[in-house]
């Protein structure tokens, strides 16, 4: 398996959409840090742009990597080697790669400029957003054989977590706006890892308290010891279940 | 070597197979010949584990293939397309290859088609600069690379310059001789002549006959595969 991985790493990392992600990723995060002399605003800035590009960038650029693979998906399953060693590669080198490439666009200058708690929390979210997002194309891109319908899953899927989904939060809410839904937002809020983290590094940076009655409740269940282990675990769950679906369905797959 | 009971597969409506018995030896060379869309690919892609059958079962020296995956070491596969991560260059390919097929074993390889299509000289050079002939090179030189007692070829000199076409042919006669498995698909009947020792005809995704290449010639009178070939057509 480590085999694959070294060399497909070695070629994703080549891949010129890649570099010109990193080098976007850090002229973006240098240049906010250098105009912002307040660091904390700097970092929220610097959020809205990483939970936007960095899923954007993964998905799609997963996507179509598949794709492109699949003439040498077949060739590489016409050898002595398991599915699934194929498959589990193929994943690790992609979200290997896309997290090396957030971690030089966007980790080495938040260690530089605010190794705060804060700027690691928004570190790991970005590592752990580019893993899942990547988890979800392998999924998007084990769905169908037609690369164009691949890409336009892939595409509804990222509009969907982070625009529709928000969309949808709100309705219910206005919706049942005379019973208590505090609760209840903290389950929702589960079903979307983008929320997920916006949710996690927005308290972390103590401005929760402009969130009113709701944002007491996150900060009840998020800031405490359990809270945090359970949303480590749905984090973890949101790459474990696509890949683990996405496998079951490669391995019936007719190439 | 490799024998197939009645296999089946249907692509939605489509029925790519319909129940395929043959029964492949050592030493034979095959070709497997049909128009377009009368399941020769899928017939391969099913020997090498790609498309699962819907009924019926392929077994690879006695053994069943379905979940196995290790009897593939002894199989070298040339795909009708070729294609690689773009980024790749040609001697990370091989070193990829070998790594994967040696497992601490120290396989030796023959790489007397690398040598033969100078592709010594383009070690270095990415996949995405290369052209298609160029690429058909490089899987032809896998395929052979691992000494493999099995060789399925798709298409193989498809793309294929003549001299490089010569020299792969030479190639396949000389794996013959040394007592290998040769199944190849092809449209270009004239090149078979002197390769092969046996045809599958198919059509449709039946198997209308599998026949020596002597029988063939002694019940159509004709002593040119093509001819052969048209003649059955005709009758069809």
């Amino acid at each position: 398996m480590k085999k694959i991985i070294k060399y497909v790493i070695a070629d994703i990392l080549r891949n010129k959409i890649v570099l010109a992600y990193t080098g976007f990723l850090l002229v973006i995060s240098l240049s906010i840090f250098n105009l912002e002399d307040n660091t904390s605003k700097g970092l929220l800035s610097l959020l809205n742009t990483v939970l936007i590009i960095v899923p954007l960038v993964c998905i799609i650029f997963s996507t179509i990597y598949v794709y492109n693979s699949s003439e040498f998906i077949e060739l590489l399953v016409s050898q002595p080697l398991k599915r699934k060693n194929i498959w589990i590669s193929l994943f690790s080198s992609l979200a290997g790669a896309m997290s090396l490439a957030f971690f030089v666009g966007t980790g080495v200058p938040i260690l530089l400029y605010i190794p705060t708690d804060t700027g690691l929390l928004m570190l790991a979210m970005g590592l752990v957003l580019s893993i899942i997002f990547v988890a979800i194309a392998m999924l998007a891109a084990v769905a169908t054989r037609d690369k164009a319908k691949g890409i336009g899953i892939a595409i509804l899927l990222w509009l969907y977590f982070s625009l529709l989904f928000d969309g949808l939060v709100l309705f219910l809410l206005f919706q049942f706006e005379d019973y208590p839904m505090e609760k209840i937002m903290v389950v929702i809020s589960a079903f979307n890892p983008i929320d997920l983290s916006r949710i996690l590094i927005l308290l972390k940076m103590d401005i929760s308290a402009l969130m009113g009655y709701t944002g007491a409740i996150f900060r009840d269940f998020f800031g405490s010891q359990s809270g945090l282990i359970i949303v480590s675990a749905v984090l973890f769950l949101w790459i474990i279940v696509p890949v683990w679906l996405s496998l079951r369905n490669f391995n019936r797959k007719d190439l | 070597m490799i024998i197939a009971n009645n296999v089946s597969k249907k692509f939605g409506k489509l029925k790519a197979l319909n129940n395929i018995s043959v029964t492949c030896n050592k030493g034979e060379c095959i070709a497997l010949i049909g128009p377009n869309g009368s399941g020769k690919t899928t017939f391969i892609k099913s020997i090498l584990g790609m498309v699962v059958p819907d009924s019926g079962f392929i077994t690879f020296n006695g053994k069943n293939i379905v979940h196995d995956w290790l009897y593939r070491q002894y199989i070298g596969y040339m795909p009708q397309i070729g294609r690689y991560p773009d980024n790749m260059t040609i001697g990370q390919i091989f070193k990829m290859m070998k790594d994967i097929r040696d497992r601490g074993k120290n396989i030796p390889t023959d790489e007397d088609l690398i040598e033969a299509f100078g592709l010594n000289e383009l070690l270095r050079k990415r996949m995405s600069t290369l052209s298609g002939g160029t690429r058909q090179k490089v899987s032809a030189s896998l395929a052979f690379l691992f000494n493999p007692v099995v060789l399925i070829l798709d298409e193989p000199t498809a793309g294929l310059d003549p001299l490089a076409s010569e020299l792969l042919k030479k190639k396949i006669i000389d794996e013959k001789l040394n007592g290998k498995l040769v199944l190849i698909t092809s449209h270009v009947l004239s090149e078979l002549d002197d390769l092969i020792t046996q045809v599958i005809y198919m059509q449709d995704g039946n198997l209308m006959f599998h026949k020596s290449l002597e029988d063939l010639r002694r019940d159509t009178g004709e002593q040119k595969l093509s001819k052969a070939i048209a003649s059955v057509m005709q009758k069809n």
